[in-house]
């Protein structure tokens, strides 16, 4: 490679580490609980019937409650997750190339 | 490219012409004195589309601007080509007639296409904006042996482009011929020239604006459509469930979906169950393996993962998906309103009558809500959502022609036959173009030579092989150290392999045997039915009159099905494969080949170690986290 970055270094960095941690927590964590909700959706449509056939709102029933429901937590997530990584994820690596990089702007 | 603007008078002129069949054989839903219509709102959004072709078609000078429009999109821009790129007329179309049809399911369906996009959030979007350069393959080659990755990575991407290919131009052929009644064989070839056109001349630059164009007039039709069903409810949800419950229509579609137990059923249960699941989706396994290739396959889709490219940052990218979201969502939510409310003010019967997939409800709907079939209104709503169904068409195709060009031209040509050493840049742009040409012309000639196939599962079966290859060799590559070349070669082949193998002896295919002993079974007791029929009438009895016609016309129709089934498979005795009867039950193979395609990933990166993969793991894992990106295309 002819970079001139020395990326053992960067990757070597305490904060460049805690970063990593951080973000791999909250990524993989997030993804969990979104795969989790989804997936209760046809579950639930399968096994709870009696369930998602209650009445709750008018005619609307807690099956079509939950789905509506999908789209709000989908999006939820989303927004978190964009404004956790515009707050602190960019912050913290922008400190971190600035330090190995200053003439790479990131 | 200074040869390019006679070219493109030559494409614009060649194009015109197709717009006069549109005028002149429009028959099945338009009625004639409104073809004029149906014509100006299409000759308006092609001609808009084509204008923006020839302002991109200046800005194309380099790869870069063919591939990713230079990385010069915003990421709202990126957003709504994004969605514009995502929402083929199977969503637009598909869904809402799924609703129509079948109620709650329909509208169950549409979750997964959602959730899909945070997967691409967040895992794949970033990163892949900061380690790749125009295709899923650089992602690859990244780190691993640059050779074989890209011919992996490209085949992959060949093969997932060509399966959604066809399912698009089969599925648009049909679409433009049963909107405003051209052949199907002009309609496939309207579509790809005016794609080709698009690929062609504008590269990613128009691709981009003609997704974003189509998406923004896909958001207004379903806009102004939902206003007009919702309004007179005061835009009560409860009070507009309600009449779709209440309504007759609706009521005697449950009944036939459900045949004997809806016979104990009330008027008013008969409604409710429209709302509650298991009307169209059966069985949870199938649901729930196609709900996990919707959720993977999404963000290991070429023509998806290539919009990243088109952006400069990591923030720009995640941006793009926040807005993807945000307009695809919305656009689902609008099609409950589309679905049910063609269910409710067109009728489920009806527009199965024009199309039996349902496909029809979106327009149908369209046109009731303008004031019905003979009104200026009516028709205009209809020829602006027939017009926006022809760019979504081609909008979906030309991202599509250019993921499957580019894998052929800059992973191929440039990357494995001459090693990426210093090839000119108008060679580089040439060899796209060409590679383009190559694309477009197989698409159109699939498409016509598939007339009359059922491509739907081919749609399920791309989203499959996405995500049991693409999606593990991407996401290995970027998050796992261990990760090497033959992981990636194996993830690739094993992914796909299991993937279409599955789907090759899966219930998808026509089984001769079957179909003739179920088409038996119709006409043996088509006499029985008939006799009860005619018992009916006899009877002079009031209430058993009633369904005498409705009961002739649905036995008539059986019987004609059965005698068509029984002639397609004459002198047949097993399936495309050699089968009497399908190996699984399962009909999207993904629960199986997506844990397949990574564990061979892992298993073969395990087995046999890459000191390149490894070496390059700071430099990928420093990209990744800190979202510094690749500034020179330096790496083959």
């Amino acid at each position: 490679m002819s970079s001139a970055m020395d990326w053992t270094a960067i990757v070597a960095d305490p904060r460049f580490q805690a970063l990593q941690r951080r973000k791999a927590r909250f990524l993989w964590g997030l993804m969990a609980i979104s795969l989790l909700y989804y997936f209760a959706l046809p579950v639930g449509a399968a096994y709870y019937q009696n369930l998602f056939k209650m009445q709750v709102w008018g005619v609307i029933n807690v099956g079509l409650l939950f789905a509506l429901s999908e789209f709000v937590v989908a999006w939820l997530i989303a927004f978190y997750y964009s404004r956790v990584a515009n707050r602190d994820f960019d912050r913290l690596a922008a400190e971190i190339v600035a330090d190995f990089a200053p003439q790479e702007g990131g | 490219m200074k040869n390019l603007h006679p070219l493109f008078g030559w494409f614009a002129a060649a194009s015109l012409p197709l717009l006069v069949p549109f005028a002149a054989h429009a028959e099945d839903v338009t009625p004639a004195n409104y073809r004029w219509l149906t014509f100006a709102v299409f000759a308006a959004v092609i001609l808009m589309t084509m204008y923006i072709t020839y302002l991109a078609a200046k800005k194309v000078r380099s790869a870069a601007d063919f591939y990713t429009a230079g990385g010069g999109i915003s990421g709202l821009q990126n957003g709504w080509a994004i969605a514009g790129d995502y929402l083929s007329a199977a969503s637009f179309l598909g869904i809402a007639g799924l609703i129509s049809q079948y109620g709650y399911d329909g509208f169950m369906y549409s979750v997964g296409w959602l959730v899909a996009y945070i997967t691409v959030l967040l895992l794949i979007a970033e990163p892949c904006r900061n380690i790749g350069k125009y295709t899923l393959a650089d992602i690859l080659a990244y780190r691993n042996d640059p050779t074989k990755a890209r011919v992996v990575g490209a085949l992959s991407v060949i093969t997932v482009s060509t399966f959604y290919l066809t399912a698009q131009m089969v599925g648009g052929g049909v679409l433009v011929k049963t909107l405003i009644g051209i052949d199907y064989e002009v309609s496939v070839v309207a579509v790809g020239i005016l794609m080709l056109g698009y690929v062609l001349f504008g590269g990613m630059v128009a691709t981009t604006w003609v997704q974003i164009i189509k998406a923004v007039l896909l958001v207004i039709a379903s806009l102004l459509i939902v206003m007009l069903v919702w309004t007179p409810y005061g835009f009560s949800l409860p009070a507009f469930m309600a009449d779709i419950v209440g309504d007759p229509k609706v009521q005697s579609q449950v009944a036939k979906l459900l045949g004997d137990p809806a016979k104990t059923m009330t008027a008013a249960e008969l409604g409710q169950r429209f709302l509650e699941p298991g009307l169209y989706l059966k069985a949870p396994i199938d649901q729930i393996s196609l709900g996990l290739a919707l959720v993977f396959g999404t963000a290991g889709m070429p023509h998806i993962l290539m919009r990243f490219f088109t952006v400069r940052t990591a923030q720009a990218a995640r941006k793009s998906v926040v807005w993807a979201m945000a307009i695809i969502g919305g656009f689902y939510l609008m099609t409950l309103f589309l679905g049910f409310g063609a269910a409710h003010l067109v009728g489920p019967a009806v527009i199965a009558g024009v199309d039996p997939g349902g496909n029809m409800a979106g327009p149908l709907l369209a046109q009731f809500i303008g004031g019905g079939p003979q009104s200026l209104w009516g028709n205009f709503m209809l020829a602006f959502v027939s017009a926006v169904a022809f760019a979504t068409i081609v909008a979906v195709v030309a991202g599509l022609v250019l993921a499957a060009a580019s894998a052929m031209a800059h992973d191929l040509w440039v990357g494995v036959v001459r090693r990426g050493e210093n090839v000119p840049a108008q060679e580089q742009v040439a060899a796209a173009r060409v590679a383009t040409v190559f694309v477009g012309a197989m698409a159109i000639a699939i498409g016509v030579a598939a007339k009359g196939q059922n491509v739907a599962s081919l749609v399920a079966l791309a989203f499959a092989v996405a995500a049991s290859a693409n999606f593990p060799c991407v996401l290995l590559t970027l998050y796992w150290k261990r990760c090497n070349t033959h992981g990636i070669v194996a993830g690739m082949v094993i992914g796909t392999v299991t993937a279409v193998g599955l789907t090759l002896v899966s219930p998808n295919l026509t089984y001769p045997k079957l179909v003739r002993a179920a088409a038996h079974k119709v006409l043996d007791s088509a006499s029985a039915k008939r006799a009860a029929i005619e018992a009916a009438i006899a009877s002079h009895d009031a209430v058993l009159m009633a369904n005498v016609t409705r009961d002739t016309v649905a036995l008539d129709k059986a019987v004609k099905k059965a005698n068509d089934d029984l002639k397609k498979v004459e002198g047949k005795e097993t399936s495309f494969m050699g089968l009497e009867k399908p190996v699984i039950e399962l009909k999207n193979p993904g629960i199986i080949s997506i844990p397949l395609g990574f564990l061979a990933v892992i298993l073969f990166s395990l087995w046999r170690r890459d000191k390149r993969a490894e070496a390059m793991w700071d430099e990928v894992v420093a990209r990744q986290v800190t979202g510094m990106r690749v500034s020179k295309p330096a790496h083959y």
